[in-house]
């Protein structure tokens, strides 16, 4: 076989799992907006608060302590103690429902039957806020997250590429895993919200309110509930982040990578949102490999965002998502 | 004339048996701000019964209908049901109390089947939890099972079997009513509230739903509360009748009464003021 050959299908795979890391995003845009409608600019800053607090809870650090230093001049740093993963996880999980309560009692709430647009406006202001408090609570430095997934080139692909092609493939372990959960944690969505009356009502309440209100559906409980399960997107997103290159404050950028996704997949499809990332993982590795002796590298800066732009033009609701017809 | 004042109900002219008091209305005033939508109105509605409440535009019955609903708050006035005085309530927490609604506008889950709307009805007859649900095991199957028979029937019974895969989007008006209709009989409600069933539909339409109301209540005996603008078809579904005017009761009681009430008369057809 051809090196050149190859070398491509290496980099489609790379791109696959690189997709991966991209949907797990774009997962918790849709899952909000599916139920809310709400385009939830804070999903980026939800994955980063995840992070650092699950880094936090790990290390033993205390939630505030430079604040508390400052006001009574004390010293406090850290409880003296790590918390193990499998404890680190669910408290953190904990923090997350907390944090979707907090949001339906202190924004949602107030804003029920207003325009989309205000409440799209709302969660900038989130994101802004939620960055804040995760700095203050738990400091700005890079942090390194490890929750015991492993890490470098996977051995077993290697050696099977290389029994087949006479050349070994390299593949990240941490992104096969990634893949491993993003599918585990799609189906696990699908069938919650396909066959579950909570699902049911979750869609329900997507659609229209009133409606959902007659038939018995508690509108607050299914935004907790809503938020609960983005925030846990959020954590599962950040941890693979968060593990690939550190906690640290640029990775509520990742957001902006899921926006291509979203505009690909669609806003509405949960499939769409994986079947996106992988075809911008896919595109972006591609294209940099065709196109790098042509016009230089660096095209994954930029790839995404035009295939965005191409599909807008072509398909504006996406590969997967609702038809847009206008009745007259 | 009928004694429709007796407690232990009366009998219809038509041999339907009426029970004792569902639900009493009693002195609802409703304000929005300075506006005076309901104005110290009593009222009771009884099991078995279709009891019709109508009125010029503006007069207040869709928002009579939202305070039974639990929509609405009134200010003043309290709604007694089944023999209790109902506490302040949320519409979600009003429907789980068996009181099912339609609205004047259809408000339908778009995106869903007709299936899928009718099945929303019945989201709180499921107890099951959450993992036996996504699991399809224990009780989740029975229920699910219930529930699909029990939507089946009504689908059945509403002739709308032909669409029931159709995303309601795409039906016609007349059709979206009548699937609006199915979702709130799915809930096996004690009192159905229907905002104007009939309002901008074709005569035909308009006779398929009459016949649906009237079936409905023989069939299964669901005490019926609807607003409507069509006299005719009014006089024709129900055994009581309120009658409302700028927030006020200008009339209640058998449609002939109602009919030769001087006041319904005038705010009806108008009067000339000298």
């Amino acid at each position: 076989m051809p090196d050149n050959l190859l070398f491509a299908m290496e980099a489609t795979l790379n791109g696959l799992t690189a997709g991966v890391m991209y949907a797990l995003v774009a997962l918790g845009f849709v899952l909000i907006f599916k139920a809310s409608g709400i385009f939830n600019f804070a999903q980026g800053v939800l994955a980063l608060f995840a992070a650092l607090t699950l880094v936090g809870f790990q290390s033993g650090q205390i939630p505030f302590a430079h604040l508390i230093n400052v006001i009574f001049g004390t010293r406090i740093h850290h409880f003296g103690w790590n918390m193990p993963t499998v404890l680190a996880i669910p408290a953190t999980v904990l923090v997350m429902i907390l944090l979707a309560i907090l949001v339906e009692r202190f924004i949602l709430k107030h804003l029920v039957n207003q325009e989309p647009i205000i409440l799209f406006m709302a969660t900038i202001g989130l994101a802004y806020f939620l960055e804040g408090v995760g700095d203050i609570m738990w400091g700005a430095e890079v942090k390194a997250l490890d929750v015991g997934l492993p890490k470098g080139m996977s051995g077993a692909v290697d050696d099977m590429t290389f029994a087949w092609f006479g050349y070994g493939f390299y593949i990240d372990r941490l992104e096969l895993w990634a893949a491993g959960i993003a599918a585990i944690l799609v189906a696990s969505l699908t069938i919650f919200s396909q066959y579950t009356k909570q699902g049911r009502a979750l869609r329900a309440v997507a659609d229209d309110h009133q409606a959902a209100l007659s038939v018995g559906i508690s509108l607050r409980f299914i935004w907790v509930l809503t938020w609960s399960i983005a925030g846990i997107v959020a954590l599962v997103a950040g941890i693979m982040w968060g593990s690939k290159s550190g906690v640290q404050f640029s990775l509520s950028l990742i957001a902006l990578k899921a926006l291509p996704v979203l505009i690909l997949g669609g806003f509405t499809s949960i499939p769409g949102a994986i079947v996106g990332g992988l075809i911008i993982g896919v595109g972006e590795k591609l294209f940099d490999f065709y196109m790098q002796p042509i016009i230089g590298g660096a095209t994954e800066n930029w790839f995404a965002y035009m295939l965005a732009l191409v599909f807008l033009l072509f398909r504006p609701q996406g590969l997967f998502g609702e038809r847009i017809i206008e009745r007259v | 004339m009928l004694d429709t004042q007796s407690d232990e109900g009366y009998v219809t002219a038509d041999g339907r048996k009426i029970g004792g008091v569902a639900m009493e209305m009693k002195n609802i005033t409703l304000r929005f701000g300075g506006v005076i939508a309901i104005k110290d109105i009593s009222f009771d509605i009884r099991w078995g019964e279709v009891r019709a409440i109508i009125g010029p535009n503006g007069a207040g019955k869709s928002s009579m209908l939202n305070v039974i609903s639990g929509f609405y708050h009134p200010q003043e006035g309290e709604v007694i049901y089944k023999g209790y005085r109902r506490p302040k309530m949320r519409p979600y927490q009003v429907a789980r109390t068996g009181i099912a609604r339609t609205f004047q506008n259809i408000a339908l889950f778009e995106g869903m089947s007709v299936l899928d709307n009718i099945m929303t009805g019945r989201l709180h007859h499921m107890k099951a939890n959450l993992l036996q649900q996504a699991l399809w095991w224990g009780k989740a199957n029975r229920e699910e099972q219930e529930n699909r028979e029990k939507v089946e029937k009504i689908i059945d019974f509403l002739e709308i079997q032909h669409i029931r895969k159709t995303p309601v989007a795409r039906l016609p008006y007349g059709l979206k009513k009548r699937v609006e209709l199915a979702r709130a009989l799915a809930a096996e409600p004690s009192i159905l509230l229907l905002d104007e069933p009939m309002a901008g539909m074709n005569v035909e339409e308009k006779e398929d739903m009459c016949r649906f109301i009237l079936d409905v209540n023989d069939e299964f005996g669901t005490t019926t509360v609807l607003i409507e603008h069509d006299m005719g078809v009014v006089m024709d579904l129900s055994d009581r009748v309120v009658v409302m005017d700028y927030g006020r009761k200008i009339g209640d009681g058998t449609p002939e009464e109602v009919r030769n009430n001087e006041e319904v008369i005038k705010a009806y057809l108008g009067v000339a003021h000298d």
